[in-house]
């Protein structure tokens, strides 16, 4: 594994450095260990209060105030244009590439403000890693290059280090077994499903303690998406996810807790069965059973 | 009047309609022949005009002395590489850098100015950038030199390359920066790192397309490299070029000359089909990867 998975987290210097401005060496001991429900005792890794976020004028997110859990993975789902796939990337801080966004809020990961005057964006995003939608491994690269591209960028130089995170983190997104014996071969000549577990293994070997996901399985046959569902569940207790996703027997199937989300506000936030089967907002239970959306 | 909407068969109108299809399949086929057509012209004259004056002196040799046959365009050929090179110094960094920054710093407004000024440098004609190099270059230091015609070339690609270089950059997906950025890289190493390297074949064939196009400019050599007839042993000092020989030996009375002329035109000719048969060699490649 990974880092010893019993191993809680006692304190905020575990999981976020000290000083913001200097990029954290990524070491053999890795950053902080991954949060974990049970040792962690519900540990909130997002705390989010009033979280607004505007494009230019338009209003994308209202007032969002929510709890992640640390360990757990929590779904995010709505329909088209709600603002989950935002509210997601307002997470490690990824909306900041559209010019001219703002916020307004707060938003804390693990006790720490992600947008404090100090916090270097790139710095949150090696702890908060995030999956795309379409997968998109680079196409200069081979397989392992992918992979290691994160350490290997960020100053990792160590080959004992490198090709035990390559082994690791192509075994933890389920891929090892199909691709060791051709590491050197672009990434771009696998399969999509397998694209996409190589773009999980590329987040993973940078060990953020975070993983989200935008809509991971959307353009992936059935049998790719239950590869990468049954990941999510491996992944789980070991790294917080987050996910975005269309599909709802998705978000039943994979989540510890669902959030919906309608027209940039939060509607609903509870135990992904709660929202399932017995939503308290009338909204929520129209969209879950399929009547609008 | 029969109309085209029923199913019956209607043997007049589907041979009218046969004979159209023809007439303008014909039409687009003899204008793509036009299109291509002056290329064979220019090399079927340059081959039959100069090739008889192509022999291993030409390549070896010095121009003759006025009134002496034969002799060659040694000090030419290697004039008109160096003036290349040192115009490649110029117009390649400040080209590929210009273009990175339009694709991935500039503000929309910055590079509305850029885009603007690039274009009307695109446009300038090549005998102006030969009297502002003079008046800027030659005058002061008193001498036609090497270092003049370079620069001039050199500017003359920068707008050039930039622009290239821009739009293959523009065309790697935005997905790859994105997933750089949420690895934690810093921008400045996707940008170099991740993003030039995926466009770098499209990069290196705007700047041999770049290269191509200016190797045969003659304008801006007039008044800065002004030609010579030796070997070039300063870079201070006026230095050959292809297209000047082709010039001042075409303008000459003497038929040795121009036979000579042709013959230059048919080398230049075949280094710039050179380059362009490289670029189609690069950009093959990069669509079967």
């Amino acid at each position: 594994m990974v880092t010893n998975p019993t191993e809680p987290v006692s304190s905020m210097a575990d999981v976020m450095p000290a000083k913001h401005s200097v990029p954290q060496p990524l070491t053999a001991a890795g950053p902080a260990s991954p949060a974990v429900p049970a040792a962690a005792g519900g540990t909130v890794a997002f705390d989010i209060q009033n979280f607004s976020l505007w494009y230019g004028a338009r209003q994308a997110l209202h007032d969002v105030s929510i709890q992640i859990p640390a360990g757990y993975v929590t779904a995010i789902i709505g329909p088209s244009g709600c603002g989950k796939s935002t509210f997601l990337r307002a997470l490690n801080r990824m909306h900041e590439v559209v010019p001219g966004t703002r916020i307004s809020g707060s938003l804390k990961l693990f006790g720490r403000d992600l947008y404090g005057p100090e916090v270097d964006p790139t710095v949150v995003r090696r702890r908060v890693g995030m999956v795309f939608q379409k997968s998109n491994p680079f196409p200069t690269m081979s397989i392992g290059e992918n992979v290691l591209v994160g350490l290997r960028l960020n100053g990792v130089r160590d080959h004992a280090l490198l090709s035990q995170r390559l082994e690791e983190s192509l075994r933890m997104a389920a891929l090892w077994d199909e691709v060791k014996d051709h590491l050197g071969r672009p990434g771009t000549s696998l399969s999509g499903g397998q694209q996409q577990r190589l773009c999980i293994a590329r987040a993973l070997a940078v060990k953020p303690e975070i993983i989200l996901m935008d809509e991971p399985c959307s353009a992936l046959d059935p049998i790719a998406t239950a590869k990468i569902e049954e990941l999510i569940h491996q992944l789980k207790g070991k790294y917080t996810v987050v996910i975005v996703t269309h599909n709802m027997q998705q978000a039943a199937r994979c989540s510890d807790k669902t959030a919906f989300f309608y027209m940039g506000k939060l509607m609903e936030y509870d135990a992904t069965r709660t929202i399932f089967m017995n939503p308290a907002n009338p909204q929520t239970e129209a969209y879950v059973s399929g009547r609008f959306g | 009047m029969t109309s085209t909407h029923t199913l019956e068969p209607n043997p007049a109108y589907q041979a009218w309609r046969r004979w159209k299809s023809r007439g303008m399949s014909l039409l687009l086929g003899l204008c793509a022949v036009a299109v291509i057509s002056p290329l064979f012209l220019v090399l079927y004259f340059l081959i039959r005009e100069g090739a008889s004056a192509l022999d291993w002196n030409f390549f070896t040799q010095l121009p003759k002395p006025t009134g002496e046959t034969g002799g060659g365009m040694a000090n030419a050929i290697v004039g008109t590489l160096m003036l290349l090179g040192m115009a490649a110094l110029i117009g390649v960094p400040v080209g590929v850098m210009g273009g990175i920054y339009l694709s991935e710093y500039g503000t929309e407004r910055v590079n509305y100015w850029i885009r603007f000024a690039a274009d009307v440098l695109n446009g300038i004609p090549s005998i102006v950038w030969g009297m502002v190099i003079w008046a800027l270059l030659v005058v002061p230091f008193k001498t036609f030199s090497a270092y003049a015609g370079g620069v001039a070339l050199g500017l003359m690609m920068i707008p050039l390359v930039m622009r290239t270089t821009e739009e293959v950059l523009v065309l790697v997906p935005q997905s790859y920066r994105e997933a750089g950025l949420a690895l934690g890289i810093a921008r400045w190493k996707i940008v170099t790192i991740i993003v030039v390297k995926t466009a770098l074949k499209g990069i290196v064939t705007g700047v041999l397309i770049a290269t191509a196009r200016i190797a045969g400019e003659t304008a801006p050599l007039l008044f800065t490299a002004l030609g010579n007839n030796f070997w070039n042993h300063r870079l201070s000092d006026p230095i050959a070029a292809l297209p000047l020989q082709i010039y001042n030996y075409a303008v000459s009375p003497y038929d040795d000359w121009h036979r000579q002329a042709w013959a230059g035109a048919l080398v230049l000719m075949g280094m710039i089909l050179g380059l362009n048969i490289i670029v189609r060699i690069i950009s093959h490649g990069h669509k079967s990867n």
